[in-house]
């Protein structure tokens, strides 16, 4: 078996500035050993620790997607020690990820159903990760209606926007794009909160649709009553936990919530698993 | 079963020869009492140790330890690529180790070897180690490892068992690695099966009545977590507590940890330090956010986790296995014991 804390090593391949006020980048990766790809195949919903030697290491939701190939990426905020670090390197730089980690949202009983994504800020990673997954010509069929709500403090706030836009344009997706609020005459689409425009325009719920939302803590707040109105249920609706980590591998203990690991028995869980353990989120 | 007796004038010789194949580690004494050292050459480990203020994790699980490094040296073709630092392959022999420390080495085992994940650092040094432990013949008053699954004298997670006859050792071999360990020490001298049972028998219940404490801890699994956790108890409990973190340090069951990076010119490590539920800083997001931020969350996490997750989460009882540490070095008194039969004996009143 292999060592868990040692990374593939990786060479930055490119570097999108991904919002207005230049907090986000996009980071994309190459493996350096072809045959890491492999290694590191993966699942919408996942995470990697994102491992800079003599820095430290952070773990970064997968903004790819698994159905596109020969590279990964992140979109990283800048907080702290490693993200600011990260933020400053140039392409070409080498570097490691350690991963996939964590399990995904339940892509096998999402099978047959209609699914909302709910999304605010930068909590859009794996979300876009999703979407592009489930919009893949193979994919389309298996899933029924989709709905996306992502809500940003101002357009400029937005991850992914020419995706978003584009998105916009299909008819196999309901693209419900929101933003706090806007000077921009132009702006076509929605203005109010998250759990506003979810209230006024997600489907209601039967038996067969599913909501997956990720956010920060006021949106999910706000957002499940929405939900609950609009009849979904205690396991109908996803959650992606954000817990600090260090391991990654259920070993180092920090990121428990009950006997749950977030990091390994996580950090995808249903409002009602998570009703089960201490809010330690 | 094999019985061995070991006259104590071979003793030290016999150890010293042990050395050509084991790197030795054991009980040292100090100015603040017994603790576990990699014993360098001519020191041996002290059988006069009844109890260590740490236990014998750090063999395994070094307070830090570095696991990684690269070099930063652009020139280098490997620059910024992680490596392991080499392990040393060579057997280890922990000598002197107590059966409640030994139990406790089974229970951090199900946390660093899973099914999914092994831990190699820990799990090579483990594979590597011999357990040479020697019974308790007269337990101390924080003792109460009767009620945890182990006791003075059980055989968990050992490879030898010795008992301390005054004069001579008899050992009680486990496993083939403690045998290898007694033919590397040159001990042959074989005992009669049939009277070293007898006197095993004996020295252990001489030791168990020895015991005063005891913990009822059968209640624990039917009760549910939030029950538990959102039992009226835990202020109470945590009030005096300082955060200072001594209980899950001297704990051999407590393995949580911290990983943490070095640069130094043109070289980066990556450590792995103890960590402490009982920090702070332990829980805390980047975003300032800490779903333990308060004193009672986090000793309500350390007395949970021991007593009624990790019981969920294996079914292998608690984890705790008596050896009083904590009880004895908590600077305000926190007992573990109390704690167990105030969550053991907790009923919601609706
Ligand atoms: C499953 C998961 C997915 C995430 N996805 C993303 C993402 O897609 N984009 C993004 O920008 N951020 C994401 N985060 C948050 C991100 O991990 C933290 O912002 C980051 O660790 C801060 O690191 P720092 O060194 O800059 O901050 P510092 O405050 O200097 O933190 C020091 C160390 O503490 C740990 N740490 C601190 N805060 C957190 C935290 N909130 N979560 C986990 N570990 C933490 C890290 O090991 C970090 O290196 C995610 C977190 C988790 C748990
Ligand atoms: S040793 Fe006592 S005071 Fe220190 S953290 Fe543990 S319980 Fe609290
Ligand atoms: S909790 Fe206390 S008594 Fe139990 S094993 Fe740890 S240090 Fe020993
Ligand atoms: S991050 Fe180490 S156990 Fe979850």
């Amino acid at each position: 078996m292999e060592n868990p804390y040692l990374p593939y090593p990786v060479r930055i391949d490119n570097i999108e500035i991904a919002t207005e006020d230049k907090s986000l980048k996009t980071f994309k990766f190459v493996f350096i050993n072809p045959e890491d790809e492999k290694k590191f195949s993966y699942h919408a919903g996942q995470f990697a620790e994102l491992s800079i030697p003599g820095i430290g290491e952070i773990p970064i939701g997968i903004a790819s997607s698994p159905v596109e190939k020969g590279f990964v990426k992140f979109t990283v905020f800048r907080t702290g020690v490693v993200t600011s670090h990260l933020h400053n390197m140039k392409v070409g730089d080498i570097m490691g990820i350690r991963g996939p980690l964590g399990n995904w949202y339940p892509w096998d009983k999402l099978e047959n159903k209609n699914v909302v994504i709910i999304g605010g800020g930068f909590a859009f990673t794996t979300l876009r990760s999703s979407i592009i997954y489930m919009l893949d010509p193979a994919n389309r069929k298996k899933f029924k209606n989709i709905d996306v709500v992502y809500g940003a403090r101002s357009p400029g706030m937005l991850l992914y926007r020419e995706e978003l836009y584009e998105w916009e344009k299909r008819d196999d997706i309901n693209m419900h794009i929101t933003v706090d609020g806007t000077n921009d005459t132009s702006w076509k689409y929605h203005k109010g909160f998250v759990p506003q425009i979810v209230e006024q325009n997600a489907p209601k719920a039967d038996e067969n649709t599913y909501a997956i939302i990720c956010g920060p803590p006021i949106m999910i707040k706000f957002t499940q009553p929405a939900l609950v109105a609009l009849g979904y249920k205690e396991h109908q609706i996803i959650m992606s936990l954000e817990n600090r980590m260090k391991c990654g591998i259920g070993m180092c203990g920090r990121c428990n919530i009950g006997k749950e690991l977030v990091c390994k028995d996580g950090p995808v869980f249903t409002l009602e698993q998570l009703n089960k353990t201490p809010k330690e989120y | 079963m094999k019985f061995i007796t070991i006259d104590k004038k071979n003793w030290a010789k016999g150890i010293e020869k042990s050395r050509e194949t084991y790197r030795l580690f054991g009980p040292v004494k100090d100015k603040n009492g017994f603790f576990i050292r990699d014993l360098e050459k001519d020191m041996l480990p002290d059988m006069t140790c009844n109890d260590s203020v740490m236990s014998v994790k750090s063999v395994l699980f070094p307070q830090t330890e570095k696991i990684l490094f690269a070099s930063l040296n652009e020139a280098k073709e490997d620059h910024h690529i992680m490596k392991r630092v080499p392990f040393d392959p060579k057997q280890r022999a922990v000598v002197g180790i107590k059966p409640y420390d030994a139990k406790a080495v089974e229970l951090v085992k199900m946390n660093f070897d899973t099914d999914d994940y092994r831990d190699p650092y820990w799990c090579d040094a483990y594979e590597a180690t011999t357990f040479v432990g020697v019974g308790i013949n007269k337990p101390g008053p924080f003792d109460f490892s009767t009620s945890t699954g182990t006791g003075p004298f059980s055989e968990t997670g050992l490879d030898v068992l010795m008992a301390d006859l005054d004069d001579a050792y008899l050992a009680k071999i486990l496993t083939d690695k403690g045998d290898a360990f007694m033919k590397s020490c040159g001990f042959d001298k074989v005992a009669d099966e049939k009277e070293s049972l007898a006197l095993f028998d004996i020295l252990r219940k001489e030791a168990e009545k020895n015991i005063s404490s005891h913990i009822d801890s059968s209640k624990l699994k039917d009760k549910t977590v939030l029950e538990l956790h959102e039992a009226p108890f835990w202020d109470d409990i945590a009030f005096s507590c300082i955060n200072c973190g001594t209980c899950t340090f001297v704990c051999p069951t407590c393995w949580c940890f911290d990983i943490q990076d070095e640069a130094k010119q043109k070289y980066a490590s990556r450590f792995r330090n103890w960590d402490t539920c009982m920090s702070p800083l332990f829980t805390k997001h980047a975003t300032g956010h800490n779903p333990r931020d308060s004193k009672t969350q986090r000793v309500r996490q350390r007395f949970m986790h021991k007593l009624k997750y990790f019981i969920d989460k294996y079914d292998q009882g608690i984890m705790c296995v008596g050896c009083g540490r904590c009880v004895k070095s908590c600077p305000v008194n926190i007992d573990i014991r109390e704690v167990c039969k105030i969550m053991n004996s907790y009923v919601k009143s609706n």
